[in-house]
């Protein structure tokens, strides 16, 4: 049971996608390793969301190849795909939650689904913890998704994801439109999660903070590949002219004083 | 594989369990526990390969129940047993449901209260409605007759096919039926009558109606549903744009003025269907037909249905409309909106149907 850490999780090879005339990837690469927050990020429009619903099986991909734990997710058997999407949850951009069950109703999906011997008294423990765990208030539980706010949407959205205690967690800009606190939060939280339930995941953002904060890598997406992978100084160190852009622009400054700031805090406050 | 998760009793009071406590490999663990009657003082985890969230769970749940102490984990998987007794608080899943007669109570009283509000809200609409026209009347320049032009076109002209094709068959049914019964009576040739009345007087405009209701008054609903969604509606307003003369106004316009038109094509489609069906089973040539028509079906007929389609095309635009700026905050609504816009629509026509009767009845039309 025990796995190397570092091994890849995901690989992508050669990847092709287009919709119609229009080419998204071509030629792309990537590889995600175990235990590690992956941080894509990219310009509007240079097909991050379509590069993970490629690695999910939503969209199959003109040419290439992509493995999910070892095993090749196109072009599968929707029964032998199953067993790889009980490893992995993923949290949409606006929590795709359903909006006929209540927030607890929706933890329980992915576990009535998948298993289905699992006795109600259980599952409505593990959903109230699950709901819990994510930050969200007890109240919540038997709210339907049209009383929530985005932010306890998301959070919800995260609980579902969580549901079957993944090894590999897809995040599509879960801090979008949080305001700083929770958006802080959520990322706290995230790292959280990943610590404790040694989880994989790949979070598409266009947060800086949230890149400075929690990611162990960040790839970038431009030109229809990836540009670059690394931590953030090994990036800096490219010249390539969005990255620099990126990293550099204001707002990439910002967050780079920020983080520094608050290192300095810590190791005063640790001596 | 790993190991399924199984549990053993020692005499000391201590649960030693192994395997992997995870979601996958739990298997009936979670029953065992809950039927285990002895004592338990220390729970061992050493022997576990593996424990996920739902694992540290149930052993935080059977640790509370029997007033255990956990032990033997490692650093990873206390503190994954930590974060799980920290997010122990009582959680409902559904939300609380009262006794069934209190429901259906309430349900009667809500459905009361909600039909009250919506003929009120319907009510209102229209006045707004009217007050848009007026506007727009007063200020010609604010018509927008690119909108509207458009609308013609979906309402009326990409309807002609199917309205024309459901009269056509209608014309067939009706005279094909009567045909039947008045045969009974050697009464063969009143066939003419009935195809000419009923479809003048009655069943081309009520059908075109219905029609509408279900291709345009539902589109209406639909559209400034998702309008509202989309925040497309709000930000109309805050440039300055009435909603209701850009939306409502074009809409309400087109199925009013369409309406007619549509419903006296289908009269005339349903007696060309009766016609032929006259020729073909009855032997009645068309020449005939068509002078039976002229000499047994009064002008009021034709006047009569034109008299209604300007109403029914108005209450279809007005209540699809009306439902379209209903919704509120979820795309399901948009779908509730659009069933209750059609609904509404084909009610409200039938209803006013009943009451045109008996006031041309009553005016001499008969």
């Amino acid at each position: 049971m025990v796995r190397a850490k570092g091994d890849p999780v995901i690989s992508v090879r050669g990847l092709k996608t287009s919709f119609g005339d229009q080419v998204v990837h071509d030629g792309l690469d990537l590889e995600v390793r175990r235990g590690e927050i992956l941080g894509v990020v990219g310009g509007s429009g240079t097909g991050k969301s379509v590069l993970m619903r490629a690695i999910i099986g939503l969209q199959t991909p003109d040419a290439g190849e992509i493995t999910v734990f070892g095993e090749p997710t196109i072009g599968r058997e929707e029964t032998e795909a199953i067993e790889i999407r009980k490893r992995w949850g993923v949290l949409f951009q606006g929590g795709a939650l359903f909006s006929t069950l209540t927030v607890a109703e929706n933890v329980q999906v992915p576990l009535r689904e998948f298993y289905p011997k699992l006795d109600q008294a259980l599952l409505d423990e593990i959903a109230a913890y699950k709901v819990v765990m994510t930050g969200l208030p007890a109240e919540a539980g038997p709210k339907f998704p049209a009383e929530l706010s985005g932010g306890m949407k998301k959070r919800a959205g995260l609980a579902r994801a969580l549901a079957l205690d993944p090894e590999l967690l897809f995040l599509d800009e879960p801090t979008a439109g949080l305001d700083p606190i929770s958006a802080a939060a959520f990322d706290a939280l995230i790292q959280s999660l990943q610590k404790t339930l040694g989880l994989t995941v790949f979070l598409i953002t266009h947060d800086l903070d949230t890149l400075y904060a929690i990611c162990d890598r960040v790839a970038v997406l431009a030109d229809k590949k990836v540009i670059g992978v690394g931590t953030i100084p090994e990036l800096l160190a490219m010249d390539h002219p969005w990255i620099q852009e990126y990293f550099n622009g204001p707002r990439g400054r910002a967050a780079t004083a920020t983080l520094e700031h608050e290192r300095e805090k810590e190791k005063s406050g640790a001596s | 594989m790993s190991a399924m998760a199984d549990f053993s009793e020692d005499k000391d009071g201590a649960l030693r369990f192994s395997g992997s406590l995870t979601l996958a490999r739990l298997g009936d663990l979670p029953e065992r526990l809950r039927d285990f009657q002895g004592q338990a003082s220390t729970l061992d985890l050493s022997g576990v390969e593996h424990i996920d969230t739902v694992g540290a769970w149930v052993v935080h749940r059977f640790a509370g129940q029997h007033d255990a102490k956990v032990e033997g984990l490692d650093e990873d998987g206390a503190h994954l047993l930590d974060q799980v007794s920290k997010a122990d608080e009582p959680v409902a899943v559904r939300p609380e449901y009262s006794s069934s007669f209190t429901r259906v109570l309430g349900e009667i009283g809500n459905a009361v209260t909600e039909t009250g509000r919506t003929l009120y809200g319907l009510l209102g609409f229209l006045g707004a409605t009217a007050i848009a026209f007026a506007t727009v009347i007063r200020h010609p320049s604010r018509f927008r007759f690119n909108a509207t032009v458009h609308r013609f076109e979906v309402v009326g002209v990409s309807a002609l096919g199917i309205i024309g094709l459901m009269s056509f068959l209608i014309g067939i049914v009706i005279a094909q039926q009567g045909a039947v019964q008045l045969r009974q009576f050697g009464a063969e040739a009143f066939t003419i009558n009935l195809v000419g009345r009923i479809t003048l007087r009655e069943l081309g405009v009520l059908m075109t109606a219905i029609m509408v209701a279900g291709r345009s008054g539902s589109a209406f609903a639909a559209q400034l549903g998702t309008m509202k969604l989309t925040e497309e509606i709000d930000a109309m307003r805050t440039i300055g744009v009435s909603p209701m003369e850009a939306l409502v106004v074009p809409r309400t316009l087109a199925a009013v003025i369409l309406m007619p038109l549509l419903g006296f094509y289908s009269s005339i489609v349903a007696i060309i269907g009766g016609g032929l069906l006259c020729w073909a089973s009855l032997h009645i040539p068309p020449v005939t037909f068509i002078e039976r028509i002229r000499e047994v079906v009064p002008i009021t007929d034709l006047y009569v249905g034109l008299v209604k389609a300007p109403v029914f095309g108005a209450i279809i635009g007005i209540a699809g409309c009306f439902q379209g700026m209903l919704v509120e905050s979820d795309a399901e609504q948009v779908g509730l909106r659009t069933t209750a816009a059609v609904v509404q629509a084909i009610f409200l026509v039938i209803v006013l149907d009943a009451f045109f009767a008996v006031f041309f009845t009553w005016i001499g039309w008969i």
